[in-house]
């Protein structure tokens, strides 16, 4: 078994090519978007496949150390041009191949006119432990 | 017995214990190890007198863990000297417990984790899975949280403030695992409501109730939020409903208004409406004026403007948010609700969507998403 994280942006992925912004759907799209994210998530629990998922507000700020004996320095909000994660599901699969397929299945959630968004997901494996046997 | 009954003599075993000399540390552990064995024996073979049971049974393992220490530190012959246990004491000290853990030197999220722990009698499997973290941190945080409270003398009276503040925490906070945090907190209000006479327990009781009553009708079978006025006002419990406005109108009479008797008020006004459109809202704006004038709190006067928006039409509403910090959160949706109310559809589409990009919830961002697409729909036609 691997884990994996899809990676879902706000901005900074490639163009999708149902590229219409949420607020300029239906009512009944959006419900129907949301419907099959939840099914999707349903579905990988049954399977034995879902590890988290969470959603990220896009706001937030960059903060750094700032020497002994003073506050961290924050710099926000972020600039237009940052990538910007919109959130995230961890899944823990057989192969690589499957997490890609899963990754595609999420990337068809329905949009603007009930078509599929074919949005770009980023799919990123986790670093694992070291195997117990090594040579 | 079920769960919810043998959970309800937490405290009380808890508090006779420490009357007893066990320090509440090692209390809360063995009332929590007599309640896991409880649950493991009780339903093949169930104690006639739930209380005494549990009392030996905590007492044997608060004694059994001393034992233990004492082994390690060569002090066994002190503990061997400790009296026998005896009858428990008529005073009831789940009060007592309650202003341990909701001590003001407690955080707020250490104050609700030991409040459910040990108040409440929930397992830190429990709690840990009702706030969505690992049982580890969970157990970490109630073990420093009793640290923290270990040198707090146990026979003083509290602030009874603080742990309405950490009831409130419970009910408003919190997901679900399969503990309800709501009728949780529910459950523990009228404890504490039976303890002490207080207005404001009363108006925090009656706040919950009220509030608990609309739950069913206040998302859809979806999981999407139903704003108020949209909610099926026949689904309501009436019978929460009676007892919150009794609870809370018994509170009123003694003049001693605080500010959940007035957020209560401000619950009951809703609950009274037959349909949105009746809603006194002239009243409730009196109410929030009250809340205002207790807490000076900003959050108030947003929520304010809302009220007076629908007494005084949308332009007044408009007129008082401008007063207010644009930061503050819900701002933005509360402009753009007014804005429609108004017939700027133009606008509150554009700050619909604004809005969906800060809200603190999913729930709120997707049903903020759905009100800027239905006005954007609108426009299109």
């Amino acid at each position: 078994m691997a884990k994996y994280l899809l990676l879902k942006h706000y901005r900074g992925a490639p163009a999708a090519v149902n590229d219409v912004p949420m607020d300029q759907w239906t009512p009944e799209e959006i419900s129907a978007h949301i419907q099959y994210m939840n099914d999707f998530a349903a579905r990988l629990e049954k399977s034995g496949e879902f590890v988290d998922g969470q959603a990220l507000a896009p706001e937030g700020a960059w903060v750094r150390y700032d020497g002994e004996g003073r506050p961290p320095v924050t710099d926000g909000p972020f600039a237009e041009t940052k990538d910007l994660i919109a959130g995230w599901m961890v899944i823990d699969v057989d192969s690589y191949e499957r997490a890609v397929e899963l990754a595609g299945e999420l990337s068809a959630a329905p949009g603007a006119g009930g078509k599929p968004i074919h949005e770009w997901l980023e799919v990123r494996p986790f670093l694992a432990a070291p195997p117990t046997i090594a040579e | 017995m079920d769960e919810v009954l043998l959970r309800s003599l937490t405290p009380t075993v808890l508090g006779i214990l420490v009357r007893r000399g066990a320090d509440f540390a090692a209390a809360e552990d063995a009332v929590q190890d007599a309640l896991l064995e409880a649950a493991r024996v009780w339903p093949a073979d169930p104690p006639r007198d739930a209380k005494s049971w549990l009392v030996t049974v905590a007492w044997r393992k608060f004694l059994d863990q001393v034992r233990a220490d004492a082994a390690r530190r060569r002090r066994e012959n002190r503990v061997e000297e400790e009296p026998a246990p005896g009858p428990a004491p008529a005073v009831d000290d789940t009060l007592q417990l309650y202003f341990l853990c909701a001590h003001p030197s407690l955080t707020p999220s250490s104050a609700v984790a030991l409040t459910l722990r040990a108040v409440g009698g929930l397992t830190t499997r429990q709690i840990a899975q009702a706030y969505l973290v690992p049982e580890a941190t969970m157990a970490q945080r109630i073990s420093r949280a009793k640290r923290t409270v270990s040198g707090v003398r146990f026979d003083q009276p509290g602030d009874v403030a603080t742990v309405l503040r950490v009831l409130y925490l419970v009910f408003n906070e919190g997901y679900s695992g399969d503990i309800d945090l709501a009728a949780e907190a529910i459950r523990l209000t009228r404890q504490l409501a039976a303890q002490v006479d207080h207005p404001e327990v009363a108006g925090l009781l009656a706040l919950m109730l009220l509030h608990h009553a609309r739950r069913a009708t206040r998302t859809a079978p979806d999981g999407s939020l139903v704003p108020l006025a949209a909610q099926d006002r026949g689904r309501w419990d009436t019978e929460l409903i009676a007892e919150g406005v009794r609870i809370l109108q018994a509170a009123l009479a003694r003049d001693r208004l605080g500010e959940f008797q007035a957020q209560a008020a401000i619950a009951a006004l809703h609950a009274d409406a037959p349909t949105a459109e009746e809603t006194d809202w002239v009243q409730i704006v009196e109410w929030y004026d009250e809340l205002a004038r207790l807490t000076d709190s900003p959050i108030v006067r947003l929520n304010r403007a809302v009220a007076l928006g629908e007494a005084d039409g949308p332009r007044a509403g408009l007129a008082a948010l401008a007063a207010l910090d644009t930061a503050l959160p819900r701002h933005t949706a509360v402009a753009a609700y007014l804005h429609e109310r108004d017939g700027d559809l133009v606008t509150a589409a554009r700050l619909y969507a604004e809005a969906a990009g800060k809200a603190p919830s999913l729930a709120e961002r997707d049903y903020l998403t759905r009100q800027a697409a239905r006005l954007n729909a609108l426009h299109r036609h």
